[in-house]
């Protein structure tokens, strides 16, 4: 099987500081990968690199068997979730469109074709009942499923999650998690997704990426999620505790990975 | 001066007819520049630009009084001005805030130049006048035809950047991921509202131009999310405003601005109703259904 997304001893630092280095990685369609971490350890650097925002400062880094690039439609990019403002001139199928057709130059010509595919996704990820609703009155979990809609207009084979479920409540992070798992096993594309939660995507998770301090792990949450991995990487104590199939970390030497703290807070910093 | 004789002088519709055919050049230019300004004030409104076009028209006031000052052509004056601060912002201003401070330091800054230029400028008060409030009418055939000409250049580029800009405008993260060049389209953009600044100042004078650029787009904006209507609707105020604007002011010798803006300013008025009802009215476009047991409301999340 050709890996669709591939690094090779990649490495990433900012000035003296190193995110990771020596990163080799090779991940597969159809599975669905987690990169989890506390804040600041390169989980969103990560996925810049996939998009081709971000150079590596060593290392190889292939997307479907070619080199990264900027915009390729190959990739599928859901950002955290950010409200848009009150009077934002575009309604909920507006913004589906701008992933099909929004990178193109010139006017759109071809209304009814565009029409029609707005209407597929939107069916998709079950919006289509508030397709003409201005944006900036749906709620955040409404406004995620668009997300995951205007992210799968070009049928991508990587899909990269950036904190998609960030703010939201509990029976919207099931379901856009859901839809986002779909599409994984439907499809057979490659999820990478970014969270500092493991817990709502738990069940669908094959594999994850542990970035902290500098290092990394790879492998099946049963291999990273232990209270030995993640106290070696964070380099101080740290308790991993099983119940009813969730993981929960105690002892987290910063305050930086304050999960309930940040579902509040982290709509108003999004970026 | 009586009540009476001041509407006489606002409104005076004699020899209409005659008049009419004299100044068919400037409903031309005056439809032409509307145009332009509905198309181009979408775009400020997405990217909240308002304040920006402010300060680009005291630049362009600057250019255009120096041009007044030293004999030269005055609507290159008034376009030098403005694309110079267009492109300021453009390039300096990439944080909102920063760009707001920054329009803050030169709006003042270009306003002061202005006013000693026109201060040193010894020929005809009308002239200094026309530069702030509108001039349309005096100016001639020859230079009506440039400004028409120029204005559809702009609207043929923006043409061509339109989907792009429109999504760099009001999803730039998702826009960059995409690959979209959003700086790029960022500096472009503020080339092409320089140059439009500095066509409408023609017509409404630099203290005015936001009711050209602005005020139609932000009064689509009250009835309507779908951007093809918004931009309908706002080419439709902003020639309705300058062209009614131009016929009102036929008769008298007052200058268009004032019945451009204040047509500009009633339709924003009765725009701003219509969506005041709306809202209460709460329709918004949702189609409701009868809630199935287990699938839980439409509960806000966090928004």
């Amino acid at each position: 099987m050709t890996p669709l997304v591939s690094l090779r001893g990649a490495s990433l630092k900012f000035g003296k500081r190193v995110l990771w280095e020596g990163l080799d990685l090779e991940i597969n369609p159809g599975e669905f990968f987690a990169v989890l971490g506390p804040n600041g350890s390169g989980k969103t650097s990560f996925l810049k690199v996939l998009l081709g925002l971000q150079e590596l400062h060593s290392g190889h880094v292939e997307l479907g068997g070619r080199p990264v690039e900027r915009g390729s439609r190959q990739i599928g990019y859901i950002p955290q979730q950010k409200s848009f403002a009150p009077d934002t001139p575009l309604r909920a199928r507006d913004l589906v469109g701008l992933g099909i057709d929004g990178h193109r130059w010139g006017l759109r010509l071809s209304g009814k074709s565009v029409n029609r595919r707005i209407d597929e996704l939107l069916d998709l990820v079950g919006a289509s009942d508030y397709a003409k609703v201005p944006l900036g009155q749906l709620s955040g979990g409404e406004q995620q499923r668009l997300r995951v809609a205007q992210a799968l207009a070009s049928e991508p084979q990587v899909l990269l999650c950036d904190e998609p479920l960030l703010s939201l409540d509990l029976h919207h992070q099931l379901a856009v998690s859901a839809l986002i798992n779909q599409q994984c096993h439907e499809r057979n594309s490659a999820v990478v997704f970014v969270t500092h939660e493991i817990n709502p995507v738990i069940d669908y998770v094959d594999r994850v990426l542990y970035l902290a301090g500098g290092q990394f792990r790879v492998g099946t949450p049963e291999e990273v999620m232990t209270t030995e991995v993640l106290s070696e990487l964070y380099d101080s104590h740290v308790e991993v505790i099983r119940a009813n199939g969730r993981i929960v970390v105690v002892g987290l030497p910063d305050a930086t990975t304050h999960f309930h703290d940040d579902a509040h807070t982290g709509s108003a910093e999004g970026h | 001066m009586d009540f009476g004789t001041i509407l006489q002088t606002i409104f005076n519709f004699e020899n209409y007819g005659e008049l009419l055919q004299l100044v068919q050049n400037s409903i031309w230019a005056g439809a032409v520049l509307g145009l332009l300004g509905g198309m181009v004030g979408t775009f400020v409104m997405k990217r909240d630009l308002a304040f920006a076009v402010h300060g680009i028209s005291e630049l362009s006031f600057a250019g255009a009084a120096f041009a007044l000052l030293i004999g030269a052509d005055i609507v290159l004056g008034s376009l030098v001005g403005s694309v110079a601060a267009a492109l300021l912002l453009g390039v300096m201003g990439v944080r909102a805030r920063d760009k707001n401070s920054i329009i803050g330091v030169i709006m003042p800054f270009g306003l002061g130049l202005g006013i000693l230029f026109l201060a040193l400028y010894e020929g005809r008060a009308a002239n200094k006048f026309g530069l702030l409030t509108g001039q349309i009418v005096s100016v001639d055939t020859v230079q009506l035809q440039a400004l028409a000409g120029t204005a559809v250049v702009v609207m043929i580029l923006l043409g061509l950047i339109w989907r792009p800009l429109s999504f760099a405008s009001v999803d730039p993260d998702m826009a960059e991921a995409r690959g979209v060049p959003v700086r790029g389209l960022a500096i472009g953009f503020m080339v092409l509202l320089g140059v439009s600044v500095a066509l409408s100042i023609q017509i409404v004078g630099a203290l005015l131009v936001l009711a050209l650029l602005i005020t139609p787009a932000a009064a689509a904006l009250r009835v309507s999310t779908s951007p093809r209507v918004v931009l309908a609707l706002s080419v439709a105020f902003a020639m309705t405003a300058t062209v009614g604007g131009i016929l009102l002011a036929l008769g008298s010798r007052i200058p268009i601005s004032p019945y451009v803006t204040t047509l500009s300013f009633l339709i924003y008025v009765v725009c701003r109703i219509i969506g005041e009802v709306r809202t209460r009215g709460g329709h918004n476009g949702r189609i409701t259904r009868p809630a199935v047991s287990g699938s839980p409301a439409k509960v806000s999340a966090g928004a």
